[in-house]
């Protein structure tokens, strides 16, 4: 009996524990919003932000969708085969990248290489004292740190989407085609026939709200650090664990919203 | 002036300061002295509003800090400066643009004049040619003359010193001393400074205020502090084990 008392003690916590949490990225979402506003706009923080969290994880997002790309081909092939549609291959590529694999890759790719980063920068910056400075030298770290960070997340991983969609349906092309032997032709048309735009912008506005809770996820985590070294490599793992999940589990609610 | 009155903090059911009063005189260099972890970096993060108290009032010529939002906050803090325990440099700066940092978020001057003050302070902390270095790059002593030279470059009325001499050898820690009292002077600032450093107190100090178990215990001159007979006073100052104070 008291160990079922135990149990559910911490089951109880954990769940506090976690709708605490929320509602405090919740309050910092708000905070963000109402600093992104006010003057000075800090557009230097901001394309230095969109910089490192776009233009840098360019190889790795290309790497990325690449792969997934040639080998959904692949697979789809053996699946498809077996009723004679290998000609779908194509079609089947262009939609799981567009409307899934594109976004959810891609924001997952971030989150591990500019997520951690935030987390980490700004862990360090809280136990070395450099956010308080800020307060002291009155300029808002939420407007000077954050809202860049936000801006960028929003812009940039929408971006990285459409490349990775773009190279993720040629390495789909390169193993259906050249590889595979299927007829280009009959690929690419059953691409324009199937995908449509609207496939191509929700999986857009999914990976916007997928940068916001990545970059969100990641300044909360560094600006809430405490405990030194430990503190920072704390936090830095738990960024990435929420903004991971957070991503996939977010993403089943905008697909059910969306298509 | 900055007045605390009643000041009480506490952190879960450790209570930090405990009905704290003091008046800080303007133009003069205020030592709070006390045990580490007795409350001293609370103390000071509650006269720049960096912390609100639970109760009590921090009155900074006359305004009550614990009563204003984060504009007029901000506005008020254009008054102070303050040089952090660790110089709390931002790292990915160098040390031009830390300087520089203050200056281009509140004056509204030319690129030009930036740089003039910036070369301007870096000379009053006794360094010239380092605008270009990154602070990784920097020892100790220099990273805290870096961020003195931040916190006077709004010439601002008050600074706040952490722990100014901890971590340095005794030449870089009378360097620093020195600093502080031709920085004050020159400046005609209102410092001030938390320290258990015993040799620095008493060189830089014009008051200096004892803190234990949340209170200031002993307010006076260092020829009054040095004189006190209270036990508490001569157990610190003599760095003895027995005593009323208890190791924890």
């Amino acid at each position: 009996m008291r160990l079922l008392a135990a149990i559910f003690d911490s089951l109880g916590k954990s769940v506090l524990h976690a709708v605490e949490e929320m509602g405090r990225i919740i309050l910092l979402f708000l905070s963000v919003l109402s600093w992104m506003v006010r003057p000075p706009w800090r557009l230097r923080n901001i394309f230095k932000q969109m910089e490192f969290v776009g233009v840098r994880s360019i190889f790795v997002v290309v790497l990325t969708g690449m792969f997934t790309g040639m080998v959904m081909a692949l697979q789809g092939y053996h699946g498809f085969r077996m009723f004679s549609a290998e000609s779908m291959v194509g079609s089947a590529v262009a939609l799981g990248m567009t409307r899934e694999l594109g976004p959810v890759l891609t924001s997952l790719m971030v989150t591990a290489r500019a997520g951690s980063a935030m987390a980490a920068e700004l862990g360090t910056m809280k136990v070395t004292e450099q956010i308080d400075a800020l307060y002291v030298m009155a300029a808002n770290p939420v407007q000077y740190l954050i809202v860049p960070r936000v801006i960028a997340g929003v812009i940039m991983v929408p971006f990285l989407t459409v490349i990775s969609d773009f190279v993720g349906i040629l390495g789909g092309y390169f193993v259906g085609v050249q590889i595979l032997n299927i007829n280009s032709g009959i690929f690419i048309k059953n691409i324009t026939k199937m995908v449509e735009l609207n496939d191509i912008y929700n999986g857009l506005i999914k990976a916007a709200c997928f940068g916001l809770i990545l970059s969100l996820v990641g300044c909360y985590k560094g600006f809430n650090t405490s405990g030194g070294a430990e503190g920072v490599g704390r936090a830095t793992t738990e960024a990435v664990v929420l903004a991971s999940i957070t991503i996939l589990i977010s993403d089943y609610f905008l697909t059910a919203l969306m298509f | 002036m900055i007045k605390l009155v009643d000041i009480h903090k506490s952190f879960g059911k450790q209570k930090v300061l405990n009905g704290l009063n003091l008046e800080i005189e303007d133009g003069k260099t205020t030592v709070i002295i006390g045990r580490s972890g007795g409350g001293k970096s609370v103390l000071l993060k509650h006269i720049i509003g960096l912390m609100r108290p639970d109760s009590g009032q921090v009155l900074v010529d006359g305004v009550d800090m614990t009563k204003l939002n984060d504009k007029e906050l901000n506005e008020i803090r254009k008054k102070f400066g303050m040089l952090f325990q660790e110089a709390a440099l931002f790292d990915s700066m160098n040390v031009g643009e830390n300087v520089a940092f203050p200056l281009r978020e509140h004056a509204k001057i030319k690129e030009k004049e930036i740089w003039e003050i910036v070369a301007d302070r870096l000379r009053a902390v006794g360094l010239t040619g380092v605008e270009e270095k990154m602070p990784s790059e920097l020892s100790g002593g220099m990273r805290k003359r870096v961020g003195l030279a931040r916190a006077i470059a709004l010439h601002p009325q008050i600074v706040l010193f952490d722990e100014p001499t901890t971590g340095l050898d005794p030449i870089m820690a009378e360097a620093i001393n020195q600093l502080i009292i031709e920085t004050q002077q020159n400046f005609n600032l209102t410092c001030v400074v938390i320290s258990h450093d015993i040799q620095s107190i008493f060189r830089i100090g014009h008051k200096i205020a004892m803190l234990y178990e949340g209170d200031i215990i002993a307010y006076g001159t260092s020829e009054e502090i040095r004189a006190s007979d209270n036990p508490v006073i001569v157990q610190f100052l003599a760095g003895s084990i027995e005593g009323p104070i208890r190791i924890m």
